[in-house]
């Protein structure tokens, strides 16, 4: 068996075993369920309800603006509360449509019918409003519908879960298979020359000899072993390892006929096509050295962070940091009185910041940054022109091809933080690129 | 929400290695001890003296170092441990019976021209510890080429062979009871460390290896008797070389980052010190080869720019014509 892989990359410590054995749990949101309008990329959907309005389970409560958005419905029945701007996990306001839970769980019809045809498995995809779940937030029926799908030849499922603590996908491919399977088997239909391909990093070998098991009576459907290592499924250095293709920031997967797909879209996509049922929920792993009881669990979009804590046994002692997402891409929260999206894959809390522990010392030139770095620029160097805003060095040395993994920063011994001047460097010239 | 003031925010990533400048330093010093051993062993009547040479050259580092700091009002960085190292690192690149006062001399020199007045630890262009020893040799030329070994003074194998007529046996070069520097006579005592430095991944295989290769390929070519193996080994082993392969030219901060620039630097660094040992005046040239090799990175990096990700080869697949 080949393991397949990139160059560059980091092999931070695991913390998968706090909660990789708890089955996943369903979850019922509280008493307030904070809806944002905002939570993908692209224009923030409109609200189409109003103060005093009653909404059911899978009712629409936002609608897509434009053709890069995305619908917004309610996973309870009750009350219209609010719409009003409200902090999202990440610091940032948001306009948010606010529901009082009645505890009833009232089910609306089916907001939308799917016959199997391709243009119906898209629009339900579109309706149901489905967005790549591993964080990003890009809307699903763009990504699936490229200028020429004939030309796509590999629908990629990233099962790499390469960033540390996180166990959801690894859940879901223990625990339900032949949803991942049947709904890459969906998107398949839309694109008769692809070839469908799992990607598993070989941490995960009793998921792998799982869902070889079941792919067996699809013969278009194949299983790649990724080699364990951060970040493996970073949609670049995951088709890099899985077909040997190369793109760089300003290129589309699918210019090199790929498509990339989360685990969880995947089984979004399932549930809208087979099911008729919108986008409310997700899985989020909860864990860290701070917390009770580490798990797996399955949460109602709108849901607050803190209830889900709640729901892991709480704190275990003070935390010093909590993490929306894995450690090295994930956002610092500030307050925890904030809702789950459909981007949060986990929230982490620690007792200790390991970042707070170090201070930043000169770069010693020790070129470990440059070899982990899966876009192999040179971080030391981007850092530098950043931090001294040299624009038109840092745009010629390819500082807008950073992915911001983290890995740099990650390995630095000087612990300069890298990663983040270049990151503010690189959201600047791209803001200033725009306009 | 009480709870909540206490939260930490920061950008990612959240999680960090544990090595650090420091531990690395440690490191290197780890791999030093048996080169370091050796010399003060084999320095036979000069043990006691030796080893106080190596921690005068130390202490002299770190405490112009700490005075530096303190006196411009800056961070002081000695925790690093790096001033230990080039504290060490000059000490092993002096004879064993090298006088105190020049040893000062050479530490302050390393310490505040080569690395302080260049900004500290990470800002300096050339080696430190060998920018110092060159400053030495030519000022003190003497006390930098009289080796005593078993009480007499005698030349460095490196010396025999430049005169033509070598008395010391190959295997003695390799375990280092030779004429040299404290801690550049044992080829076994620099390779044991080494080791233990590239299997840690401390440091990059890539300098010492292209080093060494380019080396061997222009002594073999020019050198006194042409392709002859035993000359090619004497000259790995009799002289400075190894020990500024390993410790001297993979000193990270005079180094080129990028990878490619690492081999070429390494090549360039195995040319320069087979001129300056064939066609030079003197017998040994790997100082000189690497400062003068340190000059050249900034040109080096220039020309050895990393093919960044999904620049390079012809893409496959994707819109066919
Ligand atoms: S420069 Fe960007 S892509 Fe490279 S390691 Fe750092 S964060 Fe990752
Ligand atoms: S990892 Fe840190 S110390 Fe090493 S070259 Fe990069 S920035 Fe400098």
């Amino acid at each position: 068996m080949s393991v397949l892989t990139f160059r560059g990359g980091v092999h931070p410590k695991e913390g998968k075993e706090l909660s990789k054995s708890a089955p996943i749990r369903k979850v019922l949101p509280g008493k307030e369920v904070v809806l944002a309008l905002g939570q993908h990329i692209g224009a923030p959907a409109s609200p189409t309800v109003a103060v005093g309005d009653y909404v059911l389970v899978n009712g629409k409560v936002g609608a897509a603006q434009g053709a890069v958005s995305a619908n917004i419905y309610s996973p309870v029945s009750g009350v219209v509360k609010a719409v009003e701007p409200r902090m999202m996990a990440n610091g940032l306001k948001v306009n948010c449509v606010i529901i009082e839970n009645d505890d009833k769980y009232e089910k609306a019809k089916d907001p939308f019918k799917c016959d199997g045809s391709k243009n119906s498995i898209l629009n339900a995809i579109k309706e149901a409003g489905i967005v790549g779940m591993g964080g990003a937030g890009f809307p699903t029926h763009v990504k699936l519908s490229p200028k020429h799908p004939k030309d796509i030849e590999y629908i990629v499922v990233n099962g790499a879960e390469c960033e540390p603590y996180l166990t959801s996908d690894y859940r879901r491919m223990i625990e339900s298979p032949e949803v991942i399977v049947e709904g890459l088997n969906i998107i398949l239909s839309l694109f008769e020359n692809a070839k469908g391909i799992i990607a598993i990093e070989d941490n995960k070998m009793d998921a792998i000899i799982k869902m070889r098991g079941y792919i067996k009576n699809y013969d278009r459907i194949s299983i790649k072993t990724v080699y364990t290592k951060y970040p493996q499924g970073g949609e670049r250095t995951l088709i890099k390892a899985v077909t040997d293709r190369e793109i760089n920031s300003k290129m589309l997967p699918a210019d090199v006929g790929c498509i990339v797909n989360n685990i969880d879209t995947v089984c979004a996509i399932y549930q809208a096509v087979k099911n008729n049922q919108p986008l409310i929920s997700r899985i989020v792993t909860v864990s860290g050295d701070a917390i009770k009881n580490p798990c797996n669990l399955e949460v109602c979009v709108g849901t607050s962070i803190a209830d889900i804590i709640e729901e892991a046994g709480g704190f275990k002692g003070q935390p010093e940091k909590i993490i929306s997402g894995g450690p090295m891409m994930g956002t610092a929260i500030f307050d925890i009185n904030t809702p789950v999206t459909k981007g949060t894959s986990a929230i982490l809390c620690f007792s200790k910041d390991e970042v707070a522990k170090h201070e930043a010392s000169n770069c010693i030139n020790c070129g470990r940054c440059v070899d982990v770095c899966p876009a192999h620029v040179l971080p030391a160097r981007l850092a530098l022109h950043a931090e001294h805003g040299n624009v038109d060095e840092f745009v010629k040395m390819k500082g807008l091809e950073c992915c911001e993994c983290g890995c740099c920063s990650y390995i630095c011994p000087a612990k300069r933080n890298l990663t983040q001047s270049i990151k503010t460097m690189r959201k600047s010239v791209l803001a200033s690129k725009k306009k | 929400m009480e709870d909540n003031k206490m939260l930490k925010v920061s950008s990612n990533p959240h999680v960090r290695d544990c090595e650090s400048t420091t531990t690395i330093m440690m490191d290197v010093l780890i791999a030093l001890i048996p080169t370091t051993l050796f010399g003060v062993y084999n320095s036979g009547d000069y043990r006691m003296y030796s080893a106080l040479l190596i921690f005068i050259t130390v202490t002299t580092c770190v405490l112009s170092e700490l005075l530096f700091q303190k006196l411009l009002n800056k961070k002081t960085t000695i925790n690093d441990l790096s001033a230990v190292v080039t504290g060490l690192l000059l000490a092993l690149n002096l004879p064993c019976n090298f006088p105190l006062w020049m040893a000062v001399i050479g530490a302050l020199f390393a310490i505040v021209v080569v690395k302080q007045i260049f900004g500290g630890i990470g800002q300096n262009i050339m080696n430190p510890a060998l920018a110092a020893r060159c400053f030495l040799f030519l000022s003190f030329t003497s006390h930098m080429t009289n080796f005593v070994i078993d009480g007499v003074t005698k030349p460095t194998p490196l010396a025999e062979l430049k005169n033509g007529d070598v008395t010391t046996p190959l295997r003695n070069m390799f375990m280092g009871n030779v004429g040299g520097t404290l801690g550049e006579t044992s080829t076994i005592a620099i390779l044991i460390g080494a080791a233990y430095l590239l299997i840690r991944r401390i440091i990059d295989y890539r300098i010492p290896f292209a080093y060494i290769a380019s080396f061997s390929v222009f002594i073999l070519i020019f050198g006194d008797n042409r392709f002859d193996l035993e000359y090619l080994a004497m000259h790995l082993c009799g002289g400075g070389l190894m020990l500024g392969a390993f410790f001297m030219a993979t000193d990270y901060v005079t180094a080129p980052i990028t990878p490619m620039g690492k081999v070429i630097y390494g090549i360039i660094l195995g040319v320069l010190t087979g001129l300056f040992r064939i066609f030079g005046p003197n017998a040994e040239g790997v100082s000189f080869a690497i400062i003068f090799g340190n000059i050249l990175v900034p040109l080096i990096e220039k020309v050895t720019m990393p093919t960044v990700f999904g620049y390079g080869k012809k893409k496959k697949g994707g819109k066919k014509a």
